[in-house]
């Protein structure tokens, strides 16, 4: 591993060590740039994972102080913890359940598909999705991505079994047990999936992908790369010209340190990018970084996410396997004759027992809700993963009452629902019930809006730069050496899980970053 | 089991204020993984009449009949605990308890959902509601007793161990599924 010097002009600074920050480390350093990479987490490993889930989530999730707001469940339901992702490195890559699906080509000419839907602040994305196509074949072949390129899918698990049977009833056709990047077989140095279910809590056979022990090892062994744990980015810097030039951080004891730097990647993860880049205002930038257009934080898409467990007479056992190995994409597509725009996808999902009555029911207590647990070992679950509506007033702001250990303004959430993604989610949940009926449910309970996970959108790329904070690459519209390098980027949520198109983006953004760089550009 | 080992550290805690015990049914669950055939937990804050009264509290949040009460004398230890480093939340639980009849355990299951929904909205019992459902579900006397087998790394995983034994519903054919690895 690099060691880079505070002083040094000439590296990439990456804030963020995920899907997006992890993969252009690997990129950028195998290519000869020297990059440091500033992770707010700790490195953990197969062998640390713990494996008590409530320790898990302990270990794995940012954790400080966010506040929300708006009309979405989130807030009613858990006011503290707007949003579950990872602060660790490897960053959301840990905690993933590995759902790797493609945007479809009409999911990214959004605006053209969907028309003027009032309310919402849809664009196309720049890029074609021919373009993105070569990027998502790279991205399948890194991450080993089942059901392509000739990898086997994951086998039916018991849970899967239940939701095959009743989207067969139902009529889909499109059912399988999922694009997942896990390892159907051993590959790439790591292991085959041995059907734990603990998926969630950091995959201790490490079949399923993550940049902490694929992309992070593997810029280290360049030479090129300084990582630098529990180093939290509080401020980016510019020099008079506009073009940043370092970034200010708080070191694993809290002291402030600068790195200066070249280039800046931002992949802090949907709330913490945007947030950043407000929290370095300055005199020649009064609204944040990268903010002339007033869209940075705005935008902000989570996906339409909710659980539908069904009861049965007979046991499930749905907590063995691989928690997300099974979709059905059949209403993934746009038909506006089911009452909304834009599609969903249903996948497989279950929750341990700990975790299940905390995030996987809605409020309640007494007699009704513990005979949902009783039957726990008969459970099937699944849950919808689809489209929501960018709206300008969705977006991360800072909250100026609230201040982190650092003494600085946290995130602030808000989401006011679009009708669209409450047609949506009556639509899924519907489907879902007559699912689990059409098998024969005793019962079917449909779960709360929880914590958002798939947080994008909120420092878009846009043709336009009037409509968005980056261009077709990721970079700045306002300034050439600052990048947005995570889901924050993307243009709009689609149906499918980020996380693949986020690696895509990245692949692509390295590519970019190091022509122009060698070209003197940036 | 580390749980299970804290039932019975009575004699290690001389500061103790109040004591929750009970017998391990024969044949029950806990039973099987119980280390001896009773159980004691010490409170610390909480006296033993307090902690008697949340414990009917705890299982009228969360009624599950056949569970031992030893899982839900766990919630009330880890309520005492949190009791023990907050005066604020001491105070919380014992004004709580002050606005619950003094018979609370004593009277039907109908008797306490209405007192309960009396007082749903207060901090009291929605940190009561909370703490029941984070501690309850997580020990190991709950995992035996709902059917579940938690983390299965150490043992090889779910692959060898019933991961696809559901027979009540058809086989998904090989195509929209995938093969076994080797040996499975």
């Amino acid at each position: 591993m690099a060691r880079i010097d505070f002083q040094d002009e000439s590296a990439v600074v990456i804030i963020g060590s995920g899907a997006g920050g992890g993969t252009l480390a690997h990129e950028l350093t195998t290519r000869g740039i020297k990059a440091v990479v500033l992770e707010a987490g700790k490195r953990q490993s197969k062998a640390s994972f713990s494996q008590v889930p409530g320790a898990a989530f302990l270990q794995l999730t940012w954790l400080d102080p966010r506040t929300q707001s708006g009309d979405w469940g989130v807030a009613k339901n858990f006011p503290t913890l707007p949003v579950w992702h990872c602060k660790t490195v490897g960053g959301t890559t840990v905690h993933w359940t590995a759902a790797t699906p493609r945007f479809e080509p009409w999911e990214l000419r959004a605006r053209t598909t969907y028309g003027n839907i009032p309310g919402t602040s849809l664009i196309d994305w720049p890029i074609s999705y021919d373009e993105l196509k070569t990027y998502y074949l790279l991205a399948e072949r890194r991450l080993g991505v089942t059901r392509r390129n000739g990898v086997p899918g994951l086998p039916a698990s018991n849970n899967f079994k239940v939701m095959y049977a009743g989207a067969k009833k139902l009529g889909y056709k499109r059912v399988h047990t999922g694009h997942l990047a896990i390892n159907s077989r051993p590959f790439d140095g790591r292991a085959s999936c041995i059907q734990q279910g603990f998926c969630v809590q950091g995959c201790k056979m490490g079949a399923k992908w993550s940049t902490l022990y694929t992309s992070i090892p593997r810029a280290e062994a360049t030479g090129n790369l300084d990582l630098r744990i529990e180093c939290t980015a509080t401020r980016i810097e510019h020099r008079a010209d506009g073009r940043v030039n370092a970034v200010i951080y708080r070191d694993t004891q809290g002291r402030e340190q600068r790195q200066r730097a070249r280039v800046v990647c931002v992949a802090g993860n949907g709330i913490e990018t945007p947030r950043l880049l407000l929290l370095s205002d300055s005199s020649k930038f009064p609204h944040g970084l990268a903010n002339a257009a007033g869209q940075v934080g705005r935008n902000y898409c989570h996906q339409i996410i909710g659980f539908v467990w069904g009861i049965f007479d007979k046991p499930v056992s749905s907590w063995r396997g691989a928690t997300l190995a099974g979709v059905v994409e059949d209403e993934v597509k746009n038909d506006p004759s089911r009452g909304f725009v834009g599609g969903y996808r249903m996948e497989l999902c279950t929750l341990d027992l700990p975790t299940f009555p905390l995030v996987g029911l809605p409020y309640g207590w007494g007699r009704d809700f513990a005979s949902i647990l009783e039957n726990y070992r008969n459970m099937a679950g699944m849950l919808m993963n689809g489209e929501d509506m960018p709206r300008a007033e969705n977006r991360i702001t800072l909250n100026h009452d609230v201040k982190d250990s650092f003494g600085l303004p946290v995130a602030n959430v808000h989401v006011d629902e679009h009708p669209n993604d409450q047609a949506m989610r009556k639509h899924a949940q519907t489907q879902m019930s007559r699912m689990y009926e059409a098998v024969g449910a005793n019962r079917v309970v449909l779960g709360p809006v929880t914590p958002a996970t798939h947080n994008t959108c909120s420092a878009r790329m846009s043709a336009d730069p009037r409509e968005g904070v980056a261009n077709a690459w990721g970079q700045t519209h306002d300034i050439k050496n600052l990048f947005i390098s995570d889901g924050s980027a993307l243009c709009t949520a689609g149906s499918a899980n980020p996380t693949l198109t986020i690696v895509a983006l990245a692949l692509r953004q390295a590519e970019y970053i190091s022509r122009e760089m060698r070209a003197h550009r940036v | 089991m580390d749980e299970l080992v804290t039932l019975n550290r009575r004699e290690l805690l001389k500061t103790a204020t109040g004591l929750l015990t009970g017998w391990v049914v024969a044949g029950s669950p806990l039973a099987l993984i119980a280390p001896a055939r009773t159980w004691a937990v010490d409170l610390i804050t909480l006296t033993s009449s307090e902690g008697a009264t949340l414990m009917s509290l705890a299982r009228t949040i969360a009624p599950h009949d056949q569970l031992d009460n030893a899982a839900y004398a766990l919630v009330i230890q880890a309520i005492d605990s949190d009791a023990a480093k907050n005066a604020g939340t001491h105070k919380m639980i014992q004004e709580g308890l002050a606005a619950l009849r003094a018979d609370f355990p004593a009277t039907s299951e109908t008797e306490r959902v209405a007192a309960v929904k009396e007082i749903e909205s207060s901090a009291f019992f929605q940190t009561m509601r909370l703490k029941t459902l984070q501690v309850l579900y997580s020990s190991p006397i709950a995992y035996a007793h709902f059917g579940y087998e938690g983390e299965a790394f150490s043992k090889g995983g779910y692959l060898f161990r019933g991961f696809n034994d559901l027979r009540w519903l058809p086989e998904v054919p090989v195509e929209d599924s995938g093969p076994l690895p080797e040996g499975a």
